[in-house]
């Protein structure tokens, strides 16, 4: 009995850990085994094994359609919200300017706004400026969204950089345009890919704000909950699993160039 | 890229250079001659503007008046990337995303320079590191990373190298060891350097020329053994090394020397060490310049009687001492362990002398402890 107490009070952070992961996987388990699940109309109850949605992931009706809009509308809203914001993270990061602690908190509120009413008073502002809600109002929608995650990404980064590496390189005759290109670029980098990554899924992702300004334009998101409602096909879990193991394999390769980078082994 | 200003080489003059932060004086109208190829170190306790002066030359800082010559060159308002003056920076800022030998070649590359890879390679040569070139700095020690900044600079061939307080992140014994290695790669490639540090010793170790500076002004420019044996103000005394200052009254002029009257003791003073403006003076003598004795031994020179021992310790090559004089003053003084005779005790009455010539005389108007609490020694 004393032994077990024992055992228990030493692995009580592992068996807290098996549990927590248990907890955040299964949801991604279940989608992952039921992209296999032979199901022909509803994907709710387990039939059987199949390749065949993986073999066939345009086979339900619409469904590629909608994917296409989502990777489109997510690269041109990254591309956009990506060189808007880290301007902008520059300009706050770098300047003192007038108003520049009020920029910083109004940079916060798209965050905070919740998104249902976000995305109802977009509608709104397109109808009254005679707008009809399809693709660009979905891109311009995102763009807006994702720039404040990509000011206060990139402006993280500015942040910690050291202003002795430009002076150093001001030092030994870069003047200000190549000490950009040369030092200030490439250490923020980083911070700029991870920022147009968190904005790319931030808009793959999103269902409430593209709803209500989509019009009759497709998405990923809102093809999975329409068909939800009349039963959702397992093409639907074959391109989850595959954002999820992309996602996976984009944090991997991310970690291991790190890793050599810096040298650490 | 080349053009009058970045070739321009020479004494580097700063006349009248004052830079103000609001209105804290960080430099105050500073006239300073730094002769090509010399080796010059701003020595000065952490505020006192040797920093923001470097920081000026580098072109890193605006001057709020005055200018900055390099030879007849005026840089005063040129952009740093157009000065012939490279730095080493505190804490080295090599660049982490490029290799030792990128970080090496990017002055080089910057200029359009053709023989890059040889220079790169006798640079790292110089500072014996080539076998590291494709590593990236954070896989370097402190001491390899503080020899690839100098690297860095030193590729560049410029007509003044700036070293910001270049050895405060290494411990003692390399730092003791970069000291000699500084030293030695100056006198090879005979460019100017200019050294700012806190730390007496370094400047000392190093440099041809000491300028100490304190609040924004140089208090005196000199050779070491200058500033160490004839010191013109109370702050210098005490910030290099340790002096003993005793209040007392010029009595007496000669030729040659004064007499001071010190609490009823006549002591002699060499008039070329008198830096007094008056009879009222600050009579100074090192530590280790002092003999000790029994109170009754015989005793030559300038002595001082009446002392009873307050402190004693014991440091292996020499014991030091703190004696308390009759007018309540504790003088310090440091006695080599090299006669074998016993150390004395607390409470032993004592006698001291000294050499006259080794006594200076300051200023009586001044703060007899300016400088000491400055310095890092005297803790």
């Amino acid at each position: 009995m004393k032994q077990v107490s024992r055992w228990f009070s030493r692995n009580l952070i592992r068996i807290y850990a098996v549990l927590g992961f248990t907890y955040l996987f299964i949801p991604i388990i279940y989608t992952i085994a039921f992209s296999f699940n032979a199901s022909t109309k509803s994907n709710l109850v387990w039939v059987g094994f199949t390749w065949n949605n993986w073999l066939n992931p345009c086979g339900a009706p619409d469904v590629c359609n909608a994917l296409g809009n989502s990777l489109k509308i997510g690269v041109l809203a990254t591309f956009f919200a990506t060189i808007l914001g880290t301007l902008m993270a520059f300009a706050m990061g770098r300047y003192a300017f007038k108003g520049r602690s009020i920029v910083n908190i109004l940079i916060f509120l798209p965050m905070a706004t919740p998104e249902i009413v976000m995305g109802a008073s977009l509608l709104t502002m397109f109808i009254s400026f005679g707008f009809n809600p399809g693709f660009w109002t979905i891109v311009i929608a995102h763009v807006m969204f994702c720039i404040s995650f990509v000011v206060v990404t990139v402006k993280a980064r500015i942040a910690s950089l050291d202003p002795r590496l430009e002076q150093a390189a001001m030092d030994l005759y870069a003047d200000e345009r190549e000490t950009f290109r040369r030092v200030t670029l490439p250490l923020v980098a980083p911070g700029i890919a991870a920022a147009a990554l968190l904005a790319f899924s931030l808009s793959f992702d999103d269902f409430i704000i593209t709803n209500f300004n989509s019009g009759d334009v497709n998405t990923f998101p809102k093809f999975v909950y329409i068909s939800a409602q009349r039963g959702l096909p397992p093409q639907a879990n074959v391109i989850g699993s595959s954002m999820f193991l992309i996602a996976l394999i984009i944090v991997l390769v991310g970690q291991f160039v790190g890793r050599k980078r810096t040298g650490v082994r | 890229m080349v053009d009058a200003s970045t070739s321009a080489h020479g004494d580097l003059t700063l006349k009248n250079l004052t830079k103000n932060f609001g209105d804290f004086i960080a430099v105050d109208d500073l006239d300073l001659v730094i002769p090509e190829g010399s080796f010059f170190a701003l020595l000065g306790p952490s505020g006192c503007g040797k920093t923001t002066t470097l920081r000026m030359v580098a072109g890193l800082e605006e001057p709020t008046s005055g200018s900055i010559f390099i030879g007849n060159t005026d840089i005063t308002y040129e952009k740093p990337y157009k000065r012939p003056v490279n730095t080493v920076f505190q804490n080295y800022a090599l660049f982490p995303h490029l290799s030792i030998y990128e970080n090496v070649a990017f002055g080089l590359r910057r200029r359009g320079v053709k023989d890059v890879d040889t220079q790169v390679q006798k640079a790292l040569e110089l500072v014996e590191l080539t076998h590291l070139s494709s590593r990236k700095p954070n896989q370097l020690s402190g001491g390899q990373q503080q020899r690839i900044a100098l690297a860095r600079a030193i590729v560049n061939r410029p007509a003044l190298l700036l070293l910001d307080e270049p050895l405060g992140a290494l411990d003692l014994k390399l730092r003791r060891a970069m000291q000699i290695e500084l030293k030695w790669i100056q006198t090879e490639v005979g460019i100017t350097f200019v050294h700012v540090t806190h730390d007496q010793e370094e400047a000392m170790t190093m440099a041809d020329t000491i300028a100490v500076m304190n609040e924004g002004k140089i208090e005196q420019m000199g050779s070491p053994a200058d500033l160490y044996d004839d010191p013109r103000t109370a702050f210098v005394a005490n910030f290099l090394g340790q002096s003993n200052l005793i209040k007392g009254l010029i009595t007496d002029r000669a030729d040659n020397s004064g007499i001071v009257d010190v609490f009823g003791t006549k002591l002699s003073l060499p008039t070329i060490r008198n830096h007094a403006h008056d009879s009222s003076v600050l009579l100074g003598i090192r530590p280790e310049k002092i003999r000790i004795a029994p109170a009754g031994a015989a005793m030559n020179g300038n002595i001082l009687d009446g002392g009873v021992i307050s402190d004693a310790s014991y440091i292996g090559v020499s014991t030091q001492y703190q004696v308390e004089m009759p007018w309540g003053q504790e003088l310090m003084v440091f006695e080599q362990n090299d006669d074998g005779t016993p150390p004395l005790a607390k409470g032993d009455p004592v006698v001291m002398s000294w050499e006259p010539i080794f006594t200076f005389g300051l200023a009586g108007d001044q703060d007899a402890t300016a400088g000491s609490e400055a310095n890092p020694d005297s803790e």
